[in-house]
């Protein structure tokens, strides 16, 4: 296989591992709301239905992200495939 | 100033400039306290700020074509993740959203989700890859790649609909805080708001859009966050209200009993009085009070949209790297996670100032003739954004017998809570500036999509620069009119309209965007069918169900982008698979652009 084709199958690795966190956090805990709601985790003593859409899932976006790009980074580099610092 | 190493001396520039901006706070604090009126505060604080960003748009003038659609490609990562994030909060999440999360609760909640999620698909499907590509415009991406005119043009329609939908909700905000600030009729106001916006992005394009933007999210910051701080320390909330407001969430759940919210209903005869667009708190405040299907449709129809909206993609564009590119999707996340995460909080506090009897500030139970009387009903109550009566005629105000306008919501809050008026003006300056730079992103973004892909790439390729630019020029200024003029009818409000933007772009672009960088395999045949098909699915569907017909699965006028995405997907994978597939060459560019070391597909003039 290429040097090609494999950074891109780790890249695609890569995107699907982000999305899959992303899918838990913007879609799949909402699907639970009325549990989220019942439940006795409260975070700061919000309900935790409350937390997660005013805090909770925003902020494990912003970690992702900065999670997801450090990955790439890396697996440009062990390709070769990292721009130079003059491009 | 902003010459020499300009870029080096960007953290001492605006450090000066957030010094100065905090400076010019604390002197009109000084002056109301020597007496200066509130009238008087109110302009100084909106004519500055604006004056400020109309220099800067001078200062930042070129003739260069890269700089005007591109800022040169050199806005450093951070300073490109705060212009994106002015960019991206628009008069909608600083004016609207709090409203809107203030009357629904939990289900617009929804809307933070997906104006955060929607981050991820942009950092992880696209902005790296159209930063390879080089482009200038979205749809200088979809014609590069799919190949001929044709997709284009479809582009551009997609891309024209959905940011003018837009641009006149972000117009009717200027306008309306213009209006209620410096006293003068709505109608006159949204084209003092349009001057504005023109000044800033006139004479230097994408470069003087981003100097502003970056200047507009500091003052848009400040004025958020200072009165949620502000009050909920005056309330005795807590220093930090975003980890501390348990208590006062659950204390709104027991007073929304008390009141009898949602056992008391008012007649229809009674609604007729309210003035149009104002509502009551008919919904509980934390309790989930939607089903998980609209919750999260609505979160996906936002998140989606995000991914497809033109203006924020091509900040993207002008990062010096793909790898600052994808760090900077980061940082405008940070920066738009400030604003959001104190939006909840801001309507917890808001709320729970009008509501609560203990507090010195709550109305809620007072006699109605005592309401009436004070001082800032009198005011928003001018404007027609508040609104009491004594429906029961027991001579109290009752909790469904107070209404409000949602733009009301951020704006009256601290005058509200009792702030002094500086602070009204802060909110007013920083209203304007969320509204302006989201304004000048969206605009820009139509003006260069019909000057660079329709004029310069399909009428006139051989058009010389100064003429390119003129024309550019020209467009912008033609477009900011065309808005204003629709925002004065006021078809729509603020929030409304800002989420049928989404779902327009999510519905044309989403689709043929990722599947252009992601499958090979999708050719030019498809992508038109998956632009126009879902667009028209998309907006028959709006216009259906606007005209009276009860929709399928729950989706409705505010999620119709669903409908229109779903076709687009469907018409692309079925037409481009009829087809012939894309050529060896197209194929060999969608390799390039998923690597991101070496050149950019189009060159930096093209």
């Amino acid at each position: 296989m290429s040097k090609q084709a494999q950074h891109w199958e780790k890249t695609r690795g890569l995107l699907f591992v982000t999305l899959a966190i992303w899918f838990v956090f913007s879609i799949g805990i909402f699907l639970f709301g009325a549990e989220m709601e019942a439940s006795s985790i409260r975070p700061f003593g919000y309900p935790l239905s409350y937390y997660m859409t005013c805090q909770g899932s925003l902020g494990i976006f912003v970690i992702l992200i900065f999670w997801f790009a450090g990955r790439q980074e890396k697996i440009d580099e062990e390709f070769g495939f990292s721009e130079r610092e003059d491009d | 100033m902003f010459k020499g190493n300009f870029i080096n001396n960007l953290p001492k520039i605006y450090g000066t400039y957030t010094g100065g901006f905090i400076v010019f706070i604390i002197l009109m604090a000084i002056g109301e306290q020597a007496g200066m009126s509130a009238k008087v505060i109110g302009i100084c604080f909106v004519a500055f700020t604006v004056l400020i960003y109309a220099l800067i748009g001078y200062l930042s003038r070129t003739i260069q074509v890269d700089a005007y659609y591109l800022a040169g490609r050199q806005v450093p990562t951070v300073f490109n993740g705060m212009a994106t994030a002015a960019d991206w909060m628009s008069g909608a999440s600083f004016v609207a959203m709090a409203g809107g999360i203030y009357f629904k609760g939990y289900g617009y909640m929804a809307l933070l989700v997906g104006w955060t999620g929607g981050y991820v698909l942009v950092a992880s499907l696209l902005a790296p890859y159209l930063r390879k590509f080089g482009c200038y415009t979205v749809p200088d991406f979809i014609g590069t790649r799919y190949g001929g005119n044709l997709a284009r043009l479809s582009a551009v329609i997609v891309l024209t609909v959905a940011s003018f939908t837009y641009v006149t909700a972000q117009i009717n905000a200027t306008g309306t805080i213009a209006s209620v600030a410096l006293d003068i009729p709505f109608n006159i106001a949204v084209y003092v708001g349009l001057a504005s916006i023109l000044m800033c992005s006139m004479l230097g394009g994408m470069r003087a859009v981003t100097w502003t933007q970056v200047a507009q999210y500091i003052v848009l910051i400040i004025a958020y966050l200072i009165p949620v701080f502000w009050i909920s320390n005056k309330m005795g909330a807590g220093v930090f209200p975003h980890l501390m407001l348990a208590d006062e969430v659950a204390r709104i759940a027991e007073l929304e009993a008390q009141f009898g919210l949602g056992s008391i209903k008012n007649s229809a005869a009674d609604l007729k009085q309210v003035p149009k667009g104002l509502s009551g708190i008919t919904k509980a405040h934390a309790e989930v009070n939607t089903t998980p299907w609209k919750f999260i449709s609505l979160a996906v129809c936002m998140m989606a949209g995000t991914a497809s909206l033109p203006h924020v993609m091509m900040r993207y564009f002008t990062t010096p790297s793909v790898k600052a590119a994808r760090r900077s999707v980061g940082w405008s996340l940070f920066f738009i996670f400030l604003l959001y995460s104190s939006a909840p909080m801001l309507a917890t506090l808001s709320k729970l100032s009008l509501m609560d009897p203990n507090l010195a500030t709550g109305i809620i139970g007072k006699s109605i003739s005592e309401v009436q009387a004070i001082d800032w009903y009198q005011n928003w109550n001018q404007a027609n954004l508040m609104f009491v009566s004594d429906f029961n005629g027991n001579g109290t105000l009752e909790l469904n017998e107070f209404f409000m306008g949602g733009k009301a919501v951020v704006l009256a809050t601290p005058e509200i809570a009792g702030l002094p008026y500086v602070i009204s003006g802060l909110v007013a300056a920083g209203g304007m500036a969320a509204a302006m730079s989201t304004a000048d992103g969206l605009v820009l973004a139509i003006s260069n999509a019909l000057s660079h892909d329709i004029y310069y790439k399909m009428i006139n390729p051989k058009a010389e620069t100064a003429k390119r630019l003129l024309i550019a020029r020209i467009l912008l200024v033609l477009i900011g009119f065309a808005g204003a003029t629709i925002a004065a009818l006021e078809i729509q409000g603020i929030l409304g309209s800002v989420i049928w933007a989404f779902d327009f772009a999510m519905s044309g672009l989403f689709f043929p965007l990722v599947l252009g960088v992601w499958w090979k395999r999708a050719n030019a045949q498809g992508a038109v069918a998956g632009m126009l098909g879902g667009l028209a699915a998309g907006t028959a569907y709006l216009i259906a169900v606007r005209s009276g017909y009860p929709g399928f699965l729950d989706i409705t006028q505010l999620t119709f982008g669903i409908v229109g995405s779903v076709v687009s997907l469907v018409l692309m994978i079925v037409v481009s698979l009829a087809t012939k597939a894309p050529d060896a060459a197209t194929q060999k560019m969608v390799d390039e652009v998923r690597v991101p070391s070496g050149k950019a597909i189009l060159g930096r003039q093209h």
